[in-house]
């Protein structure tokens, strides 16, 4: 499985929480991540380390992700992608 | 039997919610319940086993953790059970229990995700809410349908609804349910939980009800925001004069069993059994207002 079927989405914009949204891309255009965050300086790479980790854990290659971040923890933003795929691939 | 856990103060906390999740551990409650039954829109129930197994796998907490998860007759059971269980849990709160089936179906669930990832058989405990006239009627065979099971809990607004009455400030209508689910759980030998107290800021009615099942001889209550707990705990916590009289009584014990006695008195009145374990119990729950 390299990509997802449908868009899908995961997660609310309440304080600690991140909303995913996940949308289908064309056969080897990767994974592209658009993320919006109050800390993105201090912790962009950390956040988009975990959504790339959790995709790949998915066998997911070409995806495309908006994350609108508020202040969430790597288990937060692990279990939202999680259902966010779980809802792609339905 | 288990031996004697604190759960005086059992806090629900929606499974949903990542920023509740993550400081549930802070407000000193006995227990942590990640609720995915009704807090949870249906909508949501794939979201919030995600997340409550996550925040049960990677966050510590310093308190029991249970989870809340659906009927097993719903949909959803089943997968709460699935998802959540690897992450292990203490503990699993069951609603709307009605037959001893109920238990041990949730039970053989438990006891394969226990052995599929290495946990120690038996570990994870769990109780059961009481919801229905019919779920007390079976309160006693739901109580010992297994040897996980360390409570029952009575679901106050569930129970009313189903009884077709209404909630009083002086609580009748539930006199003889919980004095009913009180004998089922002391008869099975484990802890009796009682309701929440929805309304949340008439704090003088949360007291006066407290008080009330602590005579009945609860364990403990349900709570559903963090100001209850500290509430429950000093309402469940012995008097100096109770610690001090125990202490007396348990010294007294360990000295006639040192000197293979049989009788003690204390200031001329006989200590038995059932006295000494009353002591025990006072002097169990002194050592939790201590921690």
């Amino acid at each position: 499985m390299k990509s997802i079927k449908q868009v899908a989405q995961a997660g609310t914009l309440e304080s600690s929480d991140i909303m995913i949204t996940l949308s289908p891309a064309d056969a080897g255009s990767g994974i592209e991540i658009e993320l919006i965050s109050p800390v993105l300086k201090q912790f962009g790479d950390e956040i988009k380390a975990v959504i790339r980790q959790t995709l790949l854990e998915w066998n997911l290659e070409d995806v495309k992700v908006h994350a609108n971040d508020k202040g969430a923890l790597d288990c937060t933003i692990e279990a939202r992608m999680t259902t966010a795929i779980e809802r792609a691939i339905r | 039997m288990e031996k004697l856990t604190m759960r005086r103060a059992m806090m629900f906390m929606p499974g949903n919610n990542p920023a509740m999740l993550q400081n549930a551990g802070i407000y000193g409650a006995d227990t942590v319940i990640f609720d995915m039954e009704d807090s949870v829109a249906i909508s949501e129930k794939d979201s919030a086993r995600r997340l409550v197994h996550n925040a049960i796998k990677r966050l510590k907490y310093p308190c029991e953790v249970a989870i809340r998860i659906n009927h097993i007759q719903t949909p959803y059971g089943l997968d709460d059970l699935k998802v959540v269980l690897p992450a292990r849990p203490d503990l699993v709160r069951l609603p709307k229990a009605e037959t001893a089936k109920d238990i041990q179906i949730v039970d053989e669930i438990i006891s394969e995700a226990e052995e599929k990832n290495g946990f120690v058989p038996g570990s994870i405990k769990m109780m059961a809410a009481i919801e229905t006239a019919k779920g007390l009627m079976n309160a006693y065979e739901v109580a010992t349908a297994s040897p996980r099971m360390v409570a029952l809990a009575i679901g106050g607004e569930d129970f009313i609804a189903d009884l077709k009455t209404s909630r009083t400030s002086h609580g009748n209508e539930l006199f003889v349910p919980r004095g009913q689910l009180v004998l089922a759980a002391r008869a099975a030998g484990i802890q009796a939980i009682d309701s929440v107290y929805t309304d949340i800021n008439n704090e003088q009615g949360f007291i006066e009800e407290t008080i009330r099942i602590k005579e009945m001889g609860f364990d403990g209550k349900s709570v559903v925001n963090p100001k209850q707990i500290r509430l429950v705990q000093e309402i469940f916590a012995p008097t100096e004069k109770e610690i001090a009289h125990a202490e007396r009584v348990i010294a007294a014990y360990q000295d006639a069993l040192a000197r293979n006695s049989g009788v003690i008195a204390i200031d001329g009145k006989m200590i038995d059994t059932p006295i000494v374990t009353r002591a025990e119990r006072v002097l169990a729950y002194a050592a939790a207002v201590r921690k």
